[in-house]
């Protein structure tokens, strides 16, 4: 029961400080529309260096382009919801060495509500834009014979695949405690992430396949389901059940991250400056 | 002889001040790694399909990927460097405070970026580049005179860059607001360097227009001229040619800029 309040406590909390953020970006809405289109361009780049890929070839690791184009959307626009959410964890190195992490901890509501919402950005719509457009053009493109199964995985995916990625951001925010300056470690893993989940298993190592299926279990995003859904070979030969597995493994996940981000907390010592 | 000495006190400074942030380095070094790994086993995969995919072989692509990992803070290709000092002095007005100062504002701002540079390629881009060449199959020459030559490429395409991002800053005396020409920046310098894919691989008409830019300057030019796909004189008159538009450039705007600073009344 204090659990489920806690955790309503932390959402009204959120939602406020987000509130709060997205009133005072609507004050200037011309310079918000600017940087939505600016943030839709950019994150656009990544596709259009796909696209420029197969001007050249007609596959890669033997995937076609409407396939690859499947795994880009569903990756981009579950990162998208998670930058989206917590985004702004990477501000926490920058706010532990400045001190102003102090004031958050004695603020009356949870810190990781507080972190999450702090300058939330609704221009990171752009993102889940760009990758949701992305991705309704490779489900329209794909050859697949439709099962109920597969069109139930597709939103299956992306919400699993938004909380996977919401949990390495709240697990880097941990790391960043400890570490004090490290936000471009989390980029290594967020940005680093939504980007090899673009390309096809295939063309990876099979080690380095291992360490995203089973040391960070990136690969349920949209690998593993991804291939259920196109019919294709399961990486490192999974078990066929593994394809309704990202939910699962998005609880574990979260569980993990939790304890990692209370363990943080708890060895905070403040700079002492 | 006493101004040089004075220039390159200020890039000595602009070498400190980022040698300062350690922790930041090491994440860098880090976080350009990983990139470099993702990027290489596609860039694999797609030389795999196509071989001799923009004239090179799989060992010369591999190593465009770790040049360009090696070079992405070095030349500061998303932007990042003196650039975006200039413009929050802008901003605040305290530019005003520059003008006064008995040196010359380009080329203050050209050797701390310098500074900033040799710094971002010793600290940030020579640990990438020798993992990748431990771990990976690269086509490196082992003759001097190719490195040496490599070296004379960087210096030119680290003031290229500088020219591209300084005439960037000195728009934001018009602009008064320097995020959208960042994103602006940021974007092409994505697009057009090769950090997404080499140049000399772009299709068509759009692979002439590219290769012809001031970007292909900074990443694709050292990058044929390690491997010697180019004659390095060719590629020198390139890069010194963007230069010289580029900081002349810079100079006619930075004057028009500075008359606009005392008109306001400062």
């Amino acid at each position: 029961m204090a659990e489920t309040s806690r955790l309503g406590e932390g959402v009204r909390a959120y939602w406020l400080i987000a509130g709060m953020w997205i009133r005072s970006a609507m004050t200037y809405r011309t310079s918000f529309v600017v940087t939505m289109c600016g943030n839709l361009l950019m994150t656009g780049l990544d596709f259009a260096g796909i696209l420029l890929m197969f001007s050249q070839v007609d596959s890669l690791g033997g995937w076609g382009l409407p396939e690859i184009a499947f795994l880009y959307g569903l990756s981009v626009t579950a990162f998208g919801i998670a930058d989206l959410v917590l985004g702004s964890m990477d501000v926490l190195g920058s706010r532990i060495r400045d001190g102003s992490f102090d004031i958050l901890l004695v603020r009356p509501a949870p810190v990781l509500a507080q972190i999450g919402a702090d300058r939330f950005a609704v221009r990171r719509l752009g993102r889940i834009t760009q990758g949701t457009v992305v991705l309704v053009w490779a489900l329209a493109s794909v050859d697949v014979s439709w099962s109920a199964a597969k069109v139930l995985l597709v939103p299956v995916m992306v919400v699993s695949g938004a909380v996977i990625f919401c949990a390495v951001f709240v697990a880097g925010a941990a790391f960043q405690i400890y570490a004090q300056d490290a936000s471009e470690v989390q980029n290594a893993f967020t940005y680093g992430g939504t980007t090899l989940l673009q390309y096809p298993p295939s063309v990876f190592g099979k080690d380095f396949v291992r360490g995203v299926t089973f040391v960070l279990p990136l690969a349920f995003v949209n690998w593993v389901p991804a291939s259920y859904v196109l019919d294709r070979p399961y990486p490192l030969d999974l078990p066929p059940w593994a394809a309704f597995a990202p939910p699962l493994v998005a609880v574990a996940c979260c569980a993990l991250a939790g304890f990692a981000w209370r363990a943080g907390l708890g060895s905070y010592r403040s700079t002492g400056s | 002889m006493g101004s040089w000495r004075l220039y390159a006190a200020v890039a000595a400074g602009g070498f400190r001040r980022y040698a300062t942030y350690r922790a930041a380095t090491f994440a860098g070094v880090f976080t350009n790694t990983v990139f470099g790994v993702i990027l290489v086993y596609t860039y694999l995969a797609l030389w795999d399909e196509k071989p001799h995919l923009g004239g090179y072989d799989q060992a010369q692509a591999v190593t465009y990927v770790w040049l360009g990992q090696c070079l992405y803070s070095t030349l500061a290709l998303q932007g990042g460097g003196a650039e975006k000092d200039v413009i929050e002095r802008i901003r605040t007005g305290e530019i005003a405070v520059d003008l006064y100062r008995p040196a010359d504002l380009q080329l203050w701002w050209l050797a701390s970026d310098l500074g900033r540079s040799l710094f971002q390629l010793i600290g940030r881009g020579v640990i990438p580049f020798a993992f990748g060449a431990l771990f990976f199959p690269m086509a490196l020459p082992t003759d001097v005179m190719s490195w040496a030559a490599l070296f004379v490429s960087l210096l030119l395409a680290m003031i290229v860059s500088f020219g591209i991002r300084y005439l960037a800053a000195l728009s934001v005396f018009w602009l008064m607001d320097g995020m959208g020409i960042m994103q602006a920046v940021m974007i092409t310098g994505v697009f057009c360097s090769g950090i997404v894919f080499p140049l000399n691989a772009f299709p068509g008409v759009l692979g002439d227009i590219v290769r012809a830019l001031p970007w292909a300057a900074q990443l694709q030019m050292p990058a044929d001229v390690l491997m010697g796909e180019t004659d390095p004189l060719g590629a020198y008159a390139f890069q010194a040619t963007w230069a010289v538009v580029l900081l002349a450039a810079g100079r006619l705007l930075q004057s028009a800029a500075t008359r606009r600073v005392v008109v306001q009344g400062g």
